[in-house]
């Protein structure tokens, strides 16, 4: 076990390696003209200048070595360039956005995990019965609606026509307390602040207005969870070892809970890795629908003013945090599957 | 042929294999189903007039304008084909390179496997949606900028999924037995491994041609794909953000603008997914005997 972590640590600077590298090529695609906005950290530096001087000061004729090799010592400093769409440095404007990504990340991922698991191997185990058709339809329904139609028909549906869930990340009241001295911001995550501050106004219109992206942003994720675990457990139910348990007269219930279901969960760890891709995609549209300032919507207003800094930089955290999902995933999935250690 | 037959008789593959038929059609008949404006350029939705507020359907305008005057008739008739064109290139072309790839790094294996997997790993550390919206932005708006970043980051699934196959059939007799006879490498690939082991790739293509019909539409939805006034499905529900409220006292007041365009994008989805879900439980031996 500890040498396949040891192993599996080892790759992983070789993919970041590969990750910063792939933005690089990206940026190559590129004049040195555009690239140049990629080095600056503010705006002024570029009044008043001759870009000629600015292109010779950051190198962007060197040889690419030499390029990738400055770029790489700046990445390593945090200096990432100035975002335009934002009005402050990309380091800066991580920090700003993400505690409202983080937020609906947070709410998207908790009732995925307690419950996409038990619903997707009960519609197993109520194998073609009206639960099981249920899920079915829900599963696939969810996976072909686009999640900016989902989103507008969304808000069509409950803001439109019924008026309950507003977008935005707060109503005015709600939205002046916490803006007002009295409210404490402690990690910038609404509802989290809102428990620490004792303050339940705020806690329930912010998660009034959380409802309905945070259903929009995990729809793909649980139908893509259900699927896979109700195959899953399709298959491991019919293995010879589940109608052992049984005949020897063991308790269905306990059959399902401890023979069937944990073997059945090894496939869907491995999605767990794709879910975070998902959720990525999945924030640039439910943030831009909702107006949710976080870093989805960043990102996409960056795309549309040509703000390459925030892209480029945005790309990358992607990137390097998907890769490091992924080795989370492979050390829980050497952890259930004991095959996958001696292989 | 047993595949096919197996398909029809499967209720929610032949409703999708239906749905997919009637996509077709639209697709084929668009001139005459909505005679282009322009000749030359059947893809540009014609306008009428250039107020923003849209219009509800009436006879010139079956489906109602979108924002900015644009026929929502016209634009999901030869969206239809744009989705067609964005989905086959995309899915043939990231097939292939995947297929490829894959292929070779589980026949020749070894370091030239690692390094080629390694590579799979870093591009699939991306999101699919953010790089291809970095790329476009970057190559620039259009729809053939649009198809080269979903080939870039869409090939990684294609080449794991035959890299698995292939490393299992490698060993089988029957292609040690045509090693032994002496059979090229090529011919080896091509001739006994592939043709065994291109099953899940063809039900991952039918499941992944919603998926890039979603990330083209979601990018013209961003405003990164195809240009203005371009018959997408995307690009006419992005015309609907900004109406989808209504009016004071009558919330339906505008609702053609968003019905229409979701229902044709979501139903092409849907159709891909019920024929790719059907291919799935027929082809995998595994699911056999679920039914």
């Amino acid at each position: 076990m500890l040498t396949y972590i040891i192993r599996r640590l080892l790759v992983l600077p070789i993919v970041v390696l590969g990750c910063i590298v792939l933005v690089f090529s990206v940026m190559q695609l590129l004049t040195p003209y555009q690239r140049l906005s990629v080095y600056c950290s503010n705006p002024a530096e570029l009044k008043n200048v001759d870009f000629e001087i600015l292109i010779e000061r950051y190198g962007l004729n060197d040889p690419i070595y030499k390029q990738f090799a400055d770029w790489f010592m700046e990445i390593l400093r945090g200096e990432l360039g100035w975002s335009e769409s934002a009005s402050r440095p990309v380091s800066g404007a991580f920090k700003r956005f993400m505690p409202v990504s983080a937020e609906l990340a947070l709410w998207s991922a908790l009732p995925l995990v307690l419950g996409g698991v038990w619903l997707g191997s009960l519609s197993a185990v109520k194998h073609n019965k009206p639960l099981d058709h249920i899920m079915r339809i829900f599963a696939i329904t969810g996976w072909s609606l686009p999640t900016f139609v989902a989103g507008l028909l969304g808000l069509f549906l409950f803001y439109g026509i019924l008026g309950w869930f507003p977008p935005g990340q707060l109503g005015l009241e709600a939205s002046a307390i916490v803006r007002s001295s009295v409210f404490a911001s402690y990690t910038g995550i609404i509802t989290l602040d809102a428990v620490l501050n004792w303050n339940w106004f705020v806690f329930a219109d912010a998660l009034r207005h959380l409802i309905l992206p945070v259903f929009v942003l995990s729809l793909v994720s649980w139908a893509m969870l259900l699927r896979v675990t109700r195959a899953s457990m399709l298959e491991t139910l019919r293995q010879d070892y589940v109608t052992t348990a049984r005949a020897k007269g063991l308790e269905e219930r306990v059959v399902i809970k401890k023979h069937a279901r944990r073997n059945a969960l090894i496939p869907v760890v491995t999605i767990a890795g794709v879910t975070v891709a998902f959720l990525f995609n999945g924030l640039v549209i439910t943030e831009t629908i909702f107006d949710f300032h976080g870093l989805g919507r960043w990102a996409a207003r960056a795309a549309q003013t040509f703000d390459l800094p925030a892209l480029l930089g945005y790309l990358l955290f992607n990137g390097v945090l998907i890769v490091f999902a992924n080795l989370i995933v492979d050390i829980m999935y050497a952890y259930i599957d004991p095959r996958v250690r001696l292989g | 042929m047993t595949t096919f037959i197996k398909l029809i008789k499967n209720p929610l593959g032949l409703i999708g294999l239906t749905l997919l038929i009637f996509f077709i059609v639209v697709g084929i008949l668009a001139p005459v189903l909505a005679p282009p404006a322009w000749q030359n350029e059947p893809y540009r939705i014609p306008r009428d007039g250039y107020s923003s507020t849209p219009k509800p359907p009436s006879p010139e305008h079956p489906f109602g304008t979108a924002e900015g005057q644009y026929d929502i008739y016209y634009g999901l008739i030869w969206g239809t084909r744009t989705a067609w064109t964005v989905s086959l290139v995309v899915v043939v072309l990231s097939a292939f390179i995947g297929i490829t790839i894959g292929t070779i790094a589980a026949f020749y294996g070894g370091i030239l496997d690692e390094i080629l997997m390694r590579i799979t790993d870093i591009f699939y550390a991306f999101p699919f949606l953010v790089g291809a919206m970095v790329l476009t932005t970057i190559l620039g708006r259009g729809l053939g900028n649009v198809m080269i970043a979903l080939i870039a980051l869409g090939w990684m699934g294609y080449a794991r999924l035959i890299r698995a196959d292939i490393l299992q059939i490698r060993e089988v007799e029957y292609v040690q037995a045509a090693r032994a006879i002496g059979a090229s490498s090529l011919r080896l690939m091509l001739r006994h491994m592939l043709p065994n082991a291109i099953w899940p790739v063809v039900v991952q293509g039918t499941m992944s041609m919603g998926s890039i019909v979603i990330t083209a539409a979601a990018l013209s939805f961003l405003g990164v794909g195809a240009p203005l006034g371009y018959a997408d499905w995307g690009q006419l529900i992005s015309y609907a953000r900004n109406w989808i409220l209504g009016l004071h006292g009558n919330p339906l007041a505008y609702w053609y603008v968003i019905i229409y365009p979701s229902i044709a994008i979501t139903l092409f989805c849907l159709s891909w997914n019920l024929v790719g879900d059907a291919l799935r439980d027929i082809l995998d031996p595994r699911l056999r005997g679920t039914q």
